[in-house]
């Protein structure tokens, strides 16, 4: 993180020129590199929510997303910065959010969700427009969650992973922990909330004639062996990154209101 | 040198083996869609069905993901630049 600087000095002349082309150059071929070959992640797949739940998530979704629009309206008339973060922070979550990640000791792969990363640079409600479209174009053209089951991904990803993840880094903040461990909590937040929520709305939908909560605890008991290890890493990523715009640009984190002493 | 990459292919062709040995037992690195949701789904009596637009098919799926991580890959990069270099260089508007 701390290595922006010599690197850009030991660069060739035509990266040294420009450095953001040469990292845009790289996160390209990063992102071609690592795709994965299936889609497997953890949204709801399409048809598994009965109608009415799935109108149901749609209704309890709906409100956040209205409000997320109006939040980023207003704050793209106040702060010229906002428009860029929203680009790098929406691609983020869009790119997370499909990016099957193996975890070794599960066997088996999931995603983080970057809901973290979003409600803390954007605002929670305007991390919710940003997951309600990551999935829309991943239910459309990735074969990836569900059209059908879109509001209940939108509420557990967008606005319980937001949210959960907003409360753990105020609470972290309030708490006086240093920057990297509230990004961190926010991180682990988001990433558990977000599949504690995914079992809710299914064991809401299919528990039938079983235990509700013996059926949400096996459901949720059985993300965790993939999902512990993939929120530990969320939130060293998100950390990471704050600590990482903190030394960059901590004129960023004044405005959006995240620290007040972050130039020190 | 050598003995580091004979060790390392060593490690690689006993990981592969292994790998190849549980190939039939079960699916490698399935996703957790797979194996909790779709799982508990169908174990509850619910069976997921074919998305609306069935990208699956073939290596199209493949085509739009690298897409997709591209596009991705290059708006991040994009803002990054905006913010992280050019916008570093002028002083932070007030």
């Amino acid at each position: 993180m701390a290595m922006s600087g010599p690197v850009r000095r030991s660069l060739p002349p035509p990266f040294a020129k420009g450095g953001g082309l040469a990292v845009c150059f790289l996160v390209l071929v990063m992102g071609v590199i690592l795709v994965p070959a299936n889609a497997a992640a953890m949204h709801i797949s399409e048809g598994i929510l009965p109608a009415g739940w799935a109108l149901f998530w749609f209704l309890a979704a709906a409100p956040f997303v209205a409000l997320g629009v109006r939040q980023i309206n207003r704050r793209k008339k106040i702060d010229p910065m906002y428009i860029p973060l929203l680009g790098i922070f929406g691609a983020a979550v869009f790119v997370f959010s499909c990016f099957p990640i193996p975890v070794p000791v599960a066997g088996s792969t999931a995603h983080p969700a970057g809901t973290g990363l979003s409600a803390i640079f954007l605002g929670p409600f305007a991390s919710v427009v940003i997951a309600f479209l990551s999935l829309l174009l991943q239910a459309l053209f990735l074969a990836h969650g569900g059209l059908t089951t879109l509001g209940g991904n939108t509420f557990s990803m967008g606005v319980v992973g937001s949210f959960g993840a907003f409360g753990a880094f105020l609470l972290t903040r309030r708490l006086g922990l240093p920057l990297f461990w509230c990004g961190f909590a926010a991180g682990v937040a988001a990433d558990l909330l977000t599949y504690l929520s995914t079992s809710l709305e299914l064991a809401l939908a299919l528990h039938g004639d079983h235990s509700f909560w013996g059926v949400l605890g096996q459901i949720y008991l059985a993300f965790m062996p993939t999902q512990i290890p993939l929120a530990l890493l969320e939130g060293a990523v998100t950390g990471g990154i704050l600590v990482y715009v903190r030394r960059n640009r901590p004129d960023i984190l004044r405005k959006v209101g995240l620290t007040r002493e972050a130039a020190t | 040198m050598k003995n580091a990459l004979a060790l390392l292919a060593l490690l690689l062709s006993l990981a592969l083996g292994a790998a190849a040995g549980a190939e039939e037992e079960r699916p490698k690195w399935p996703g957790v869609d797979e194996m909790v949701v779709e799982k508990f789904a169908r174990e509850l009596g619910r069976e997921p069905r074919e998305p609306f637009i069935d990208t699956d098919q073939g290596d199209l799926l493949l085509f739009l993901f690298a897409l997709a991580g591209a596009a991705g890959g290059f708006v991040m990069g994009y803002y990054w630049h905006k913010i992280f270099v050019a916008g570093k260089k002028e002083p932070p508007s007030q």
